[in-house]
């Protein structure tokens, strides 16, 4: 059936293009769409793809790795640090309680003990794939459900290093297969023992924080030197590549060296530049993630036990429903986001595919109970869309208060989100500015010395290209209130000012304009608030000028807010001329009319005289022509 | 002697005919401190402390203003919101102003026969003044009655001289130290007979 990879592609695009669309349209979350397209496809159904979902699977996996090396770019140590009672408290008690509950099922069951702990490890853990892309879509990643379900992942994500190191150990070294399963690639690792393995493993970690902190920013910092865009795509690759490579080379999981590496780098200038890199190759391959997940429910098992496999799913998801309710209460969540929580957190994640296949690969598990516990993974994971579905749409309206209502001052201070583009020397004026009354910018600069010195200064800072919209996106435009922009580059002005316009129309542009001419251009594409850069300062010199000569520094403060009143409405007038001969040859002469436009009309404006306010002369004249003689 | 503070407060005092003759001749008397308000701060953003120090550097402070709408134009008024401060003119800790002296000095369009119960603008020029009197006692201050420049419209440029001269003396007077006897039968300062004695 399958054909070629350029058949497959179209399957796995077309798949997703058509099932996330109706999805969408449908109001449900993309990760639905995915999976449905997944079992669409998958071999159960129209089978136009066969087994080889599971290699696709394991591919597609790569969209985990950079999710959690761009988690890991979103962690400054210093946030961790500050949420470092929420992760241990809620994770800790989350994985805590949930292996313990699975594991006693699980005895309770028949199994081993050790398939019982491994299992209940593999319970333990959540899709951070799922629940965090579920969040994001939702916008909930501010709410008190978002920030805690965060912790409790990233909980799980260092706590599942732990798992995967203490698997070897428990089993004896002799009971460990000589000979690799031959689709598991076989690592430096095997013949050495168990002690120096784990020391090993510990040594790969030290090399990704060394080499991040001392190889990979300097390496990055060389070709932003070059200015070739393309270059940076191919760095940041080659970081998630070679982390990747190095943890598959020890026996680890790729994901979690592509974390610890995002955190490593988290607070180097390039954070935002492989944000915005990587984020839409994130976005296709977790798709792919997802309908691989589809497409690798095997229903052949589940046709064989359905009550079995049903009948664990269900405990599994309660159990865990359970765990996560009762770790929300602990944590003092309100009833409505508890319940967020609770049903988004309530699968079993794909590192439970790592884990399991690990364990698999040690023996401790057999082929009959590896596919159950895959089927159910796939199956928990397919079900958390639907229950947090029904969550929302049945259960949630009838309970509780929206968290939006009751917040402190800090978050409404963030939701009036203002994105300062360019912090040169106009910029970094509006931005101290708003800085001394509180309003904190978010800052879009291309300069990454300069972006150095404001992160250290503290400063929320995006480093790269603000006219790509992916780095607008990651900087928050959608919640956005307003956008200045104050670059000194007319073309990328007008280009931002477009995109973001076209976009996200609610976001209020307030753009800096070089001069009358980009005023007139940018007037004619429907922006409204354009700030002249040289309008207010030549004014303020010229009124010094007439101050020095004598005139009244009130009457000229009046008449300079006149003129500029004058002259703003000169220039709408002006823009709607027509200027469509705009062409290069002509420019020069184009500019000598306009001033001479200008000055014609100064002219017919006449001498500043007509103003009489407070002018008693008036008075005087009339109560002459009254006099009687 | 004692020190004099002008708060002259005039939004076009390059076309105030009068104010120009009355200020030219007073406003470098040794001794005297002539602060144009709307020249100072013609955004109308005081300097609360530069004032305060002018203010505590001078033992009588004159309200130099036409008189708009029967009161002070606004950056006057902005002046005495911004200035006079709680717990500093005014209020329990507020006696930076204490027995200083206080006077307005006005020009009117008006003559003074119209300002008065039968006139047409109904009250006296001292009952239109009540806040500025009020704004001195409550700082503390001595407030005395008005010098005011009237008929403003009508007085030919050897009164207006005349007018000068007597605010010159006025001056003269209050550097030396004017009495309650000087003033208290007059509810104008104008009156004071050695102000009409060149």
């Amino acid at each position: 059936m399958t054909g070629s990879l350029l058949f497959e592609a179209i399957i796995f695009l077309l798949g997703a293009i058509v099932c996330v669309s109706i999805a969408k349209k449908l109001g449900l979350s993309s990760v639905i769409g995915y999976l449905l397209a997944g079992v669409l496809i998958g071999p159960y159904v129209l089978g136009c793809i066969g087994q080889e979902g599971e290699d696709i699977l394991h591919f597609a996996e790569f969209g985990v790795v950079m999710m959690l090396f761009l988690i890991g770019l979103e962690i400054d140590p210093k946030n961790f640090w500050n949420m470092r009672k929420t992760i241990l408290g809620m994770g800790g008690l989350q994985v805590a309680g949930t292996m313990l509950l699975s594991y006693l099922f699980f005895s309770f069951l028949g199994f081993d003990w050790i398939v019982s702990l491994v299992i209940a490890m593999a319970v333990a853990l959540s899709s951070t794939a799922i629940a965090l892309q579920t969040i994001k879509e939702k916008g909930l990643m501010n709410t008190t459900s978002g920030t805690s379900s965060f912790s409790i992942l990233l909980f799980q994500d260092i706590i599942v290093i732990l798992m995967l190191g203490v698997l070897p150990l428990l089993v004896d070294s002799d009971n460990i297969p000589s000979i690799q399963d031959s689709s598991k690639q076989a690592n430096l690792l095997d013949n050495l023992p168990m002690g120096l393995q784990t020391l090993a493993i510990i040594f790969s970690v030290v090399l990704i924080v060394v080499s991040g902190k001392y190889l990979i920013v300097p390496v990055l910092r060389k070709v932003a030197k070059t200015g070739v865009r393309e270059l940076l795509i191919a760095s940041a690759f080659l970081i998630v590549f070679s982390i990747s490579f190095l943890m598959e080379y020890v026996g680890l999981s790729p994901a979690l060296g592509a974390f610890l590496g995002g955190v490593v780098l988290s607070n180097s200038e390039y954070k935002h530049e492989l944000e915005s890199t990587l984020e839409p190759f994130k976005n296709l391959l977790l798709g792919l993630f997802f309908m691989a997940v589809g497409a690798s429910i095997n229903f052949i098992v589940i046709a064989n036990s359905p009550l079995t496999i049903g009948g664990i799913l269900v405990a599994i998801i309660i159990i865990k429903a359970i765990v996560l309710f009762i770790t929300g209460r602990v944590f003092g969540l309100k009833l409505d986001q508890n319940l967020l929580l609770t049903f988004g957190l309530a699968q079993i994640g794909e590192f439970a595919f790592v884990l399991l296949s690990f364990a698999f690969s040690l023996n401790i598990l057999n082929q009959e109970q590896m596919d159950m516990m895959l089927v159910i993974t796939a199956l928990s994971m397919s079900m958390t869309p639907i229950v947090s579905m029904i969550n929302e749409r049945l259960i949630l309206p009838k309970i509780g208060t929206k968290e939006s209502i009751t917040r402190p001052l800090d978050h409404i201070a963030k939701s009036q989100k203002i994105i300062l583009v360019g912090f040169g020397h106009f910029g970094s004026t509006v931005g101290r500015f708003l800085r001394s009354h509180g309003v904190e910018a978010t800052i879009l600069d291309h300069d990454s010395n300069r972006v150095d010195f404001l992160r250290k200064m503290g400063f929320e800072v995006y480093y790269g290209d603000a006219s790509r919209m992916d780095l607008l996106e990651s900087a928050g435009i959608a919640d956005a209130k307003i956008l200045i922009c104050a670059i000194d580059n007319p073309s990328i002005t007008k280009k931002i000012s477009k995109l973001v316009k076209s976009k996200y129309p609610h976001v209020e542009l307030m753009i800096r304009a070089k001069n009358r001419d980009e005023a007139y251009d940018l007037l004619n594409l429907g922006f409204e608030n354009i700030y002249r850069e040289t309008l207010d300062t030549s004014l303020s010199l010229a009124k010094d000028v007439l101050n020095k000569l004598g005139f009244r520094k009130y009457t000229l403060h009046r008449q300079v807010q006149n003129f500029i009143k004058y002259d703003e409405e000169s220039l709408r007038r002006l823009a709607k001329e027509s200027r469509e001969d705009d062409n290069y040859i002509f420019k020069a002469r184009k500019e000598i009319e306009e001033q001479e436009k200008l000055l014609d009309q100064d002219l017919k404006r006449g001498l500043i005289d007509y103003d009489t306010l407070w002018d008693s002369e008036q008075i005087r004249k009339a109560l002459e022509k009254t006099k009687p003689q | 002697m004692k020190k004099i503070l002008i708060l002259f407060s005039h939004p076009k005092f390059e076309k105030s005919r009068a104010n120009l003759a009355l200020v030219n001749l007073i406003k470098d008397i040794n001794g005297v401190t002539f602060q144009d308000l709307y020249e100072c701060y013609p955004d109308f953003n005081v300097d609360i402390a530069k004032e305060k120090v002018l203010l505590e550097a001078h033992d009588i402070i004159i309200w130099h203003h036409p008189f708009y709408w029967y009161s002070c134009p606004p950056l006057m008024k902005q002046w005495i919101d911004t200035v006079l401060e709680f717990g500093w003119a005014y209020g329990p800790k507020g006696n930076a102003l204490n027995h200083k002296t206080c006077l307005n000095v006005i020009t009117t369009g008006k003559s003074r026969e119209v300002y008065c119960a039968e006139g047409s603008n109904s009250f006296t020029i001292n009952q239109f003044l009540r806040p500025f009197e009020q704004t001195a006692n409550l700082c503390g201050m001595d407030y005395l009655p008005p010098f005011a420049v009237m008929e403003t419209h009508k007085l030919t440029d050897d009164q207006l001289a005349d007018y000068a001269k007597q605010y010159a003396k006025l001056i003269s007077l209050l550097q030396q130290g004017i009495s309650v006897n000087d003033y208290e039968a007059f509810s104008f300062l104008n009156d004071i007979p050695k102000l009409k004695t060149f």
